[in-house]
């Protein structure tokens, strides 16, 4: 019986140690006498005194508590919950990557930097951009590098751009890293098949827009038909075109973004190439351009002379760093080996099985369901229950918390935001059709119970640990620290 | 090595459902002009037990802290990491999880990331602290943009002690931010707290300081509190975590922000990276704070829960009105934060710090004692210092190396004044005998 866990200060008892370490082997000295006593910390920190075994049933019984890809379907719209390969896992915890520091010398880090200039390769390759940076530690840090990457190509250029575009069907990392790069954002409508909608777009284009980002296929899992109109539009006026990576499980091998005009493209490690998403991270978001945008890319950019790999400081345009050292390493070490896996067929494949399991679901779950765009998707598709909230009073949310009680996790809800009561789907090409054909099942059941017996949805989810959570509550009596009671 | 299960008729069956002939067919809205007709460039594929190999072979090409003796720092540390950190963190009921945007079924992730924030709150003082950064270099960054936005100001002090990547990287983030970022100067290593004095003014909306610094050294931000307060500004102190176990916490002292580089508590260095920012502040500026934020509420069961909260600062909510645009975090890192500060406790924290500082105390009197370097300042330190040689840092390097030692980061290679400057950091783990070794090796150096 899974149960509420206490928190691990409710276990905690004075004296109790969970922890063995060496005895000092140096000649002891006072710590006053190495520190000034105004330095010194005067009341020690709360943390838990707990033993070593009950450490482990803490997070293993709280572990319990939670869905992952490893326990079930976890079909989350945009943010690829792919299986995460086992050997990922081994081999970047080899010591060699693992227990590496990372400003040991060059020479003594050659099978390092080797890795990280072939996948540099293997993603511009898949890009078809001319360089990649492996510095951005997510998605919405590689949007950001890529913006100032932009801005810093324009100033060189003489010419001081303060716009960016956007779909109003964008993820909301886009306009908020548009904002901290410096711009401002000018929205743009989609059309009536889901893509940008190019009379629109013409009005907004203009010479002050620095760039046009774009998610191709968009958050509607619909691939532009018009993009390479798209692209010339925007570089008519000098503008760039940034390309969002956060779907293109659906086109690798199949289409590349700098073919299709695409001058900035980021890749999300943690969707597209199976690094396991961590409970919200590490992630990993490289950032690739084309040629005349490769003197701005982060330093150091990971080169090699012929005989050895070396890391190359000597960028003068480069933006510099947007962190420290070179990147989310350990990630990126994840996605070289799952490249190494699949090879040109296999992604190619990945892309295929992820596009046909999408559109499966998406055309067996129309009797209850309504398509607002109804078109074969590529690698997730946008949904909404109107029918049934119409005749039941059910919504997207009762729908989704009733999900949980068929021991699949949710798509992502209600968004994007142009499509009401969204229910955004994204399976990924790792489910096996049986996998499918149950949450197929779940959903039209769902939507078949809600006729009978709506409140069961309302009121769900039933079989979860907890059930619904005053979240409105968490603001008002904002919690977010325990504190020992007086 | 496919991690696609479907067979031929599995394919053949949900094409007929969905009613095409071919799978081509679905892609058929890629325009001609921009579908991809070739094979990718990309290597052959490769059996699990192929990869195994090849990744091993690369693995083996590098110096390690296993098969190394390791005094680098610089910020990334070679700390023990108890073996139930590791354990904790490979269940894949963690791993294998997103952000905890259901929070029924995501009760492990939220309520071990409400525990982390408790453990980074009690360590630094504060009264709430987020979910994670991206690191040490990126959070100060999010620091100064929270400084703007507290302050309605536009100029940031930083000193010149600051880790050198992460003012690089402020200095990058200003591109877009364009805030004016002014350097504080230095005096005997660190922070020259009159000079600053003077350069605080009625513009400056948060002061950047470091403590232990980037040359090891302990500075005073205290002694700024009350100027920096006076003039409408916020104090921002990058800490150590690890030394917070012996050295004050800033929050007690006044500090309106405390983050740093988190990657000493329980995470592998990874060559720089997946590590993880923290960043804490006081309550009443919770609102200003980027990344994610987990608060305790109730079901409608009555029982105690979980859930994100204060989302409305965020990007999937606001757009271009968010506090920041982080999305995806380090979560998995922090969970290991919060498993290494759980498992080393109010005692084991103390021990850790005492263990680092006594330890680094007894090196570099070893390291000077070879007469062949002085420490280059006389400022207090706690588990990393500076000293100066006549010897080409990349000599040093070599020569320790050929001794299986890592170590003599150039500190020259970011600061130009300070030519033939090395440092060293000396954790809990480096046992007496290899620091005599060092020593013994840096005597022999010519």
């Amino acid at each position: 019986m899974k149960k509420v866990q206490p928190l691990i200060f409710e276990l905690s008892s004075p004296g109790r140690k969970g922890y063995s370490l060496p005895a000092l082997d140096v000649p002891d000295v006072p710590v006053e006498s190495l520190v000034p006593k105004g330095e010194l910390r005067q009341v020690p920190p709360d943390l838990p005194e707990v033993g070593e075994v009950d450490i482990v049933r803490h997070y293993t019984k709280l572990s319990q508590l939670n869905h992952g890809v490893d326990i079930g379907f976890y079909p989350l719209g945009s943010c690829t919950m792919k299986y995460s390969p086992k050997v990922n896992e081994q081999v970047s915890r080899l010591p060699g990557f693992a227990y590496a520091h990372p400003y040991q010398p060059e020479k003594a880090s050659q099978g390092i930097l080797q890795l990280m200039y072939e996948m540099e390769q293997y993603l511009a390759e898949i890009g078809g951009v001319s360089r990649v940076s492996l510095q951005p530690a997510a998605g919405a840090h590689g949007e950001y590098t890529g913006l100032l990457i932009i801005k810093a190509y324009h100033k060189k250029n003489g010419q001081k751009r303060t716009k960016v575009i956007i779909p109003d069907s964008a993820h909301g990392t886009n306009p908020a890293s548009s904002v901290m790069a410096g711009f401002d954002i000018v929205n743009v409508k989609s059309n009536e098949r889901g893509g940008v909608d190019l009379e629109d777009l013409t009005r907004v284009m203009s010479e002050d827009v620095a760039a046009l980002m774009l998610t191709n296929p968009n958050t509607l899992g619909l691939f532009d038909e018009n993009i390479h109109k798209i692209a010339e539009i925007v570089h008519a006026k000098g503008g760039l075109l940034y390309y969002d990576g956060a779907n293109a499980n659906a086109i690798m091998g199949w289409s590349r973004p700098a073919d299709a005009g695409f001058d900035v493209v980021h890749f999300n490690l943690h969707k597209t190439f199976s690094t396991p998403h961590g409970g919200g991270g590490p992630g990993s978001g490289p950032v690739g351009v084309v040629e005349h945008l490769v003197p701005f890319l982060p330093v150091p950019t990971v080169d090699y002379d012929g005989k050895k790999y070396f890391l190359n400081y000597d960028h003068p345009d480069s933006i510099g760093k947007v962190k420290g050292y070179y990147g989310n390493f350990g990630v990126v070490v994840k996605a070289y080996t799952y490249v190494r896996a699949l090879g040109p067929d296999g992604l190619k494949k990945a892309s295929e099985d992820a596009v046909l399991n999408a559109n499966y679901i998406m055309r067996n779950i129309l009797e209850y369901y309504d398509l607002p765009y109804n078109r074969h998707c590529k690698h997730e598709f946008v949904a909404a229950p109107f029918r049934i909230m119409k005749a039941t009073g059910v919504k997207t949310l009762d729908i989704a918390k009733r999900l949980l009680d068929h021991g699949v996790h949710p798509p992502t809800v209600y968004f994007p935001l142009i499509v009401h009561e969204a229910l955004m789907i994204e399976p990924t090409e790792t489910e096996s059709k049986e996998s499918l054909d149950y949450f197929i099942d779940a959903l039209n059941s769902i939507a078949k119970e809600a006729y009978e017996n709506p409140e069961i949805a309302k009121t769900a989810p039933h079989d979860t640990v907890v059930g619904r959570l005053d979240e409105s509550g968490a603001v008002r009596k904002f919690n977010p620290r325990w504190r020992r009671e007086a | 090595m496919k991690y696609t299960p479907h067979t031929d008729a599995d394919r053949k069956a949900m094409l007929q459902s969905i009613g095409v002939k071919s799978v081509e067919e679905l892609f058929a809205d890629i325009p001609k002009e921009v579908a991809f007709t070739r094979r990718l460039a990309v290597p052959e594929a490769m059996s699990e037990l192929e990869l195994q190999k090849h990744l091993g072979n690369l693995a083996a090409k590098n110096a390690d802290a296993t098969s190394h003796v390791c005094f680098l720092g610089g910020g990334t540390y070679d700390h023990f990491i108890p073996a139930v950190v590791d354990h904790v963190i490979s269940r894949s009921e963690f791993y294998t999880a997103y952000t905890p945007y259901q929070p029924e079924v995501s009760q492990a992730v939220l309520q071990t990331i409400y525990e982390y924030q408790t453990l980074i709150c009690e360590l630094t003082g504060m009264d709430v602290s987020n979910a994670s950064m991206y690191d040490g270099a990126s959070a100060v960054a999010e620091a100064a943009i929270m400084a703007r936005a507290t302050t309605g100001r536009n100029k940031i002090l930083i000193s010149k002690s600051v880790h050198p990547e992460y003012r690089q990287t402020l200095a990058t983030y200003n591109l877009g931010l364009e805030m004016e970022t002014v350097e504080m100067p230095l005096k005997n290593g660190t922070t020259d707290t009159e000079a600053v004095k003077k350069l605080l003014d009625g513009k400056t909306a948060g002061v950047i300081v470091q403590s232990p610094n980037f040359f090891g050294a302990i500075e005073t931000p205290r002694a700024l509190v009350d100027a920096v307060h006076a003039a409408g500004a916020l104090l921002v102190v990058i800490a150590d975590p690890i030394s917070l176990g012996l050295l004050e916490a800033p929050g007690n002292y006044g500090a309106d922000i405390v983050m740093g580089e988190g990657q000493a508590l329980g995470n592998p260095m990874s060559y720089g990276g997946p590590h993880l920012g923290f960043f804490a502040t006081r309550e009443k500026m919770a609102r200003r704070m980027a990344g994610r934020i987990v608060g305790a509420t109730v079901d409608n069961r009555g029982q105690r829960g979980f859930v994100l909260t204060l989302q409305t600062r965020e990007q999937h909510i606001r757009r271009e009105k968010a506090t920041s645009n982080i999305c995806s975090n380090e979560a998995l890192n922090a969970l290991a934060a919060g498993v290494y500060l759980t498992t080393l406790g109010k005692q084991g924290i103390r021990e850790v710090a005492e263990l680092c500082v006594k330890k680094a105390h007894y090196a570099a009197k070893k390291v000077v004692a070879t007469g062949k370097f002085k420490l280059a300042f006389n400022a207090p330190f706690f588990k990393e210092f500076t000293v100066k040689g006549a010897f080409c840092p990349c000599k040093v390097q070599d020569e320790l190396l050929k001794h299986n030692i890592l170590g003599a980061l150039d500190v020259g290679h970011w600061y130009p004044e300070l030519a033939n400057h090395l440092s060293f950091a000396v954790t809990e783990k480096r046992s007496k005998q290899e620091i005599d070794e060092l020593a013994s090796v840096l005597e022999g150096v010519q």
